[in-house]
């Protein structure tokens, strides 16, 4: 299959390999932000085949696993009214909330859906036109386009049956939080490819800048990371801290121009809590007031809905890079994919289900 | 916790234990589904038959005849989709699974609920298709019941078929019998059903090339029991994909089962839908295809034999039979690393990004 074989291609693999054992001469903690890079590095082993001197240390981009409870709890109160259909991307419905999961206010016979997209809801919303439909829309700044592009469908169609539950988070401030905790050991950056497909990585440079830290666009096949982590370790050896791009045939670095305007339009920047990590000033986006009839929380009359997580794992932890899955107690224990205690179990980008579904022998 | 001192620190859901009701995973043929059948059908039930876990229950009607029993019930939409529909899965369903323990399927019943509403048309068409899928399998329909519920109670048409056949003299298949140094043998690409049911549903706004490779094989297993003694699991892995069933074969045997990722055939378009959709071929369902565990002696020769056949063209060896780690199917990548290949966990999702 073209744009994959190529880039999985075994001889590849080992040049790239070769290459980076001829650069590194110390030991280096790189963080690979995203989700998706954190399951392909389990799938294929990559850490297995990496020089003793990298350490991957797997960071907050599970866009499931960071949205917080709070969320998860407002969309199942909204969920069980009547005349609501809700609808998300599928990952979402099994993450457990305060009590239950979408899946099982679905069993108990609320209307819940799943989409691949969220121009999908609107067609739900078209087709039933007495029901109430919601999209759960929840993600980084890649699915964030389609999102804000669905809100101006619905005004241009005239719908009043559609509205938008918003949890949008934003890789460079996640980024900031990182590098300024005291208790820091990420030294490179393998950004999120998908990410900087819609954004480019021009808000890169002056966080690469202001830390000393190399960040380098990554993709999501074997070969992708590997080139992405040796080119982050051919500038910390020499001592550089830029940030570059390891993925351009789908990265630039503007960006998605068209795709970024339709974000600006709709979204604004705003605080925003990470679930297990907690609040991060202005680190994700929200519905502009202009559009606040799409917007599923006030017109549902949630935002009241306050919720207190427990202290039974450490998916805090995890997300911030600090710990390792199966570092974690309950870790294949207490919590399975079938039985999660914290999201990073649950989803499909989660580290703690990568660990647990191509690792858990070696923990 | 000092470290994380600039975050609320580490925080995460009140677990939910145990559900009390019926999801859609519990139907998935993965690992909730195998919760399901041990922790609430096999306590009540128990026996020894039912407790060998197979896809047919196999009992002694006379000291010379033995016969595999199963039932299976259809409920797939939408009812027509490209390479079959519900008719022709409902025969070849259970014709597999009485196959899978060494036996020539010989009866079926046929169990109807319709919802009010159904096109008779539409039903004939059906009835057709499985006239025309019993017919290849050289079984006959014998027995069959009708229901018919309100409009709303079902998706239009559901089938349960059973099945009876007679074993093959001097025969112990079963999912128990894997023994380290056996070799794998799949009967061809993997996906097809899945993909193609997916995609002829049209909610994921893609469209594949893709035909489902329904399929009856009891005429490919008896291919392979006249040319070895030697196999000793034979399996269709349906739902939950060939990673699901490996794993129930490993823990039967309590063996580990290691696949080698190059040997194991995908078609581009299969694997096409599953990369833009975030799923592995090995969780996707098959309905014509057979995994076979086989005494590494004998797998050249069974190998010859499956590709002189009509639905074993493709068969390959995937891997084999190993001692340790008990219970667990390994995968060896493409890149010549190792991982595990669990089974699947609830129901496969499309994903996000």
């Amino acid at each position: 299959m073209k744009y994959v074989d190529e880039f999985r291609d075994a001889g590849l693999v080992k040049s790239t390999l070769d290459e980076l054992r001829g650069t590194v001469t110390r030991p280096w903690v790189i963080m690979e932000i995203c989700g998706g890079q954190t399951h392909a590095i389990m799938r294929y082993g990559l850490d297995q085949l990496l020089p003793p001197e990298i350490e991957l240390v797997h960071g907050p981009g599970c866009p499931v696993c960071v949205t917080p409870l709070e969320l998860i709890d407002k969309a199942l109160a909204i969920a069980t009214r009547p005349d609501v259909i809700i609808t998300s991307y599928g990952d979402m419905l099994r993450v457990p909330g305060s009590e239950q999961d979408l899946f099982s206010v679905k069993a108990a016979g609320a209307d819940v859906r799943v989409v691949y997209s969220p121009l999908d809801a609107i067609k739900i919303a078209q087709k039933n036109p007495h029901k109430q439909v919601v999209f759960f829309a929840i993600g980084f700044e890649t699915t964030a386009p389609a999102n804000a592009m669905s809100v101006l469908q619905a005004q241009s169609l005239g719908l009043d049956n559609y509205s938008v539950l918003v949890s949008h988070v934003c890789v460079p401030p996640a980024m900031h939080a990182i590098l300024s905790s005291p208790a820091n050991r990420v030294q490179g950056f393998l950004a999120a490819g998908h990410v900087c497909a819609v954004m480019g990585y021009w808000e890169y440079p002056p966080i690469a800048e202001e830390y000393q830290v190399p960040i380098m666009v990554t993709g999501f096949e074997p070969v992708d990371i590997l080139k992405g982590i040796l080119m982050t370790a051919q500038q910390l050896e020499a001592g550089k801290a830029e940030a570059g791009n390891a993925y351009p045939r789908a990265v630039t670095f503007e960006g998605n121009r068209p795709a970024q305007a339709v974000i600006n339009r709709v979204l604004e920047s705003c605080d925003r809590k990470w679930r297990g990590i907690g609040l991060i000033p202005q680190s994700g986006w929200c519905l502009r007031p202009e559009f606040i009839e799409f917007n599923a929380e006030h017109r549902f009359q949630v935002e009241g809905i306050q919720s207190e997580e427990s202290p039974l794992c450490i998916s805090g932890l995890i997300l911030q890079g600090l710990k390792k899955p199966d570092e974690c107690p309950a870790f294949g224990r207490e919590c399975t994919p079938e039985r999660p205690l914290g999201a990073t179990m649950v989803s499909n980008e989660g580290a703690c289900a990568a660990y647990y579904r191509y690792r858990r022998e070696y923990a | 916790m000092s470290e994380s001192i600039l975050f609320d620190g580490p925080v995460c859901p009140v677990p939910i234990r145990d559900r009390g009701q019926v999801i859609m995973g519990h139907g998935s043929g993965g690992k909730l589904s195998h919760d399901l059948i041990t922790g609430l059908f096999l306590p009540p039930f128990d026996n020894p038959v039912l407790r060998a876990g197979n896809d047919a229950g196999v009992v002694d009607a006379t000291p010379n005849t033995r016969l595999a029993i199963s039932t299976d019930s259809h409920v797939v939409w939408p009812l027509f989709f490209p390479g079959g529909d519900i008719g022709r899965l409902a025969v070849c369903g259970t014709v597999n699974d009485v196959a899978m323990m060494g036996a020539m399927p010989l009866y079926l019943t046929a169990g109807f609920i319709l919802e009010e509403g159904l096109e008779l048309g539409l039903l004939e068409q059906v009835v057709t298709s499985m006239r025309l899928a019993a017919a290849e399998a050289g079984v006959q329909i014998i027995a069959g019941d009708t229901k018919v519920v309100e409009r709303g109670k079902a998706d239009g048409l559901y089938i349960n078929t059973a099945g009876v056949g007679q074993l093959f003299a001097g025969l112990n298949i079963s999912g128990h019998q894997a023994k380290p140094g056996d070799t794998v043998i799949l009967s061809g690409p993997i996906g097809d059903h899945g993909i193609a049911v997916l995609a002829a549903r049209g909610e994921l706004g893609f469209e594949a090339d893709v035909l489902s490779d329904i399929a009856p094989l009891n005429h490919l297993v008896a291919t392979m029991l006249e040319t070895s003694n030697q196999i000793h699991v034979l399996r269709d892995p349906t739902r939950g994909g060939i990673a699901s069933t490996l794993n129930e074969i490993a823990r039967q045997s309590q063996v580990s089962i290691l696949l080698e990722e190059t040997t194991i055939p995908v078609r581009p378009a299969v694997q096409a839908a599953c990369e833009m959709l975030g799923f592995d071929p090995l969780y996707i369902a098959n309905e014509g295809k057979l995994l076979a565990i086989v005494g590494r002696d004998d797998a050249g020769k069974v190998l010859e034999a499956m590709r002189a056949t009509r639905y074993g063209e493709e068969a390959v060896i995937v891997g084999q039979v190993q001692d340790e780690p008990a219970g667990r199917v390994l995968l060896k990548t493409a890149i010549g690393t190792t991982r595990i290949v669990d089974m699947l966990a609830g129901e496969l999702l499309p994903r996000i990004c």
